[in-house]
């Protein structure tokens, strides 16, 4: 009985805290991103021909998220269900912008104005131990183009 | 040194190709990080603890793998890429390598 009472608590405060947070984070990223909007960030693996900056270097950023209680219990149902775990696609669409933002911070510490080869990592870094954490980090990575006139 | 994960690095020559550079580290998360890992298990969110954690091993990494470019007369490495695995639970290996080379 006392069971129940913790898990349907965990449950419902994991609901309710694990959405305001996420939808704040959601918040920040948009504008963020708007912020950073003028530092591009390409896939391609060599700097365009027009840009011809005296310096390069390397830049990244990562983040480690974690999925709230709620979810990974609905994450858990779905994977006997089978099909779309939305709960999960939006903890990696998290970390994975949230990444790529800070690599884009990263950058502007520089004065870059374009970064390319961006190479994006995914690992999970509690694989395997399944009362723990369920967590993702996701690494962003590219090279910074310093200093080149854009256009 | 200069660190790139671009092979051709605009406005420079390679003038001598010396092979694959690499460095690693295995790393652990201490108790109490996993403390707060716990806490936030429930609520969501950010591993701020964790995010630290890794960066922190990324940049030994990569330290370690300046260092023997540095040892074989390098002034650059170039296509560097970076490798993240977990071997148990509650280590990770962060591993980055690239290739040395000398630029005019």
């Amino acid at each position: 009985m006392l069971d129940l009472v913790v898990f349907s608590a965990l449950l419902a405060s994991g609901y309710i805290f694990g959405r305001v947070a996420e939808k704040r984070h959601f918040d920040s990223l948009r504008r963020r991103e708007d912020e950073l909007a003028d530092i591009l960030a390409f896939s391609v693996r060599t700097a365009p021909p027009y840009a011809s900056p005296p310096r390069t270097r390397l830049v990244g950023g990562n983040a480690v998220m974690s999925v709230d209680y709620f979810k990974r219990v609905s994450g858990a149902l779905r994977s006997v269900l089978g099909g779309r775990v939305l709960a999960f696609e939006t903890l990696v669409e998290r970390a994975r912008r949230e990444a790529i933002l800070r690599m884009k911070e990263d950058a502007q510490l520089y004065g870059a104005d374009m970064i390319v080869n961006v190479k994006l990592e995914t690992s999970s870094i509690t694989k395997g131990n399944s009362n723990q954490t369920a967590c993702v980090e996701v690494y962003a990575y590219g090279t910074a183009l310093i200093g080149g006139q854009r256009r | 040194m200069l660190i790139s994960n671009i092979e051709v690095i605009p406005g420079k020559t390679v003038i001598r190709h010396l092979g694959m550079v690499q460095g690693n580290t295995v790393r652990a998360k201490h108790v109490g990080r996993d403390l707060m890992a716990s806490v936030k298990n429930i609520f969501g969110g950010e591993l701020k603890g964790y995010t630290e954690l890794l960066q922190e091993a990324r940049e030994e990494a990569v330290a370690r793998m300046v260092a023997q470019a540095a040892a074989i007369g390098a002034n650059a490495v170039v296509n560097v890429r970076f490798s993240t695995s977990s071997i148990t639970a509650g280590a990770a290996e962060l591993y980055a390598y690239g290739t040395a080379v000398i630029l005019e």
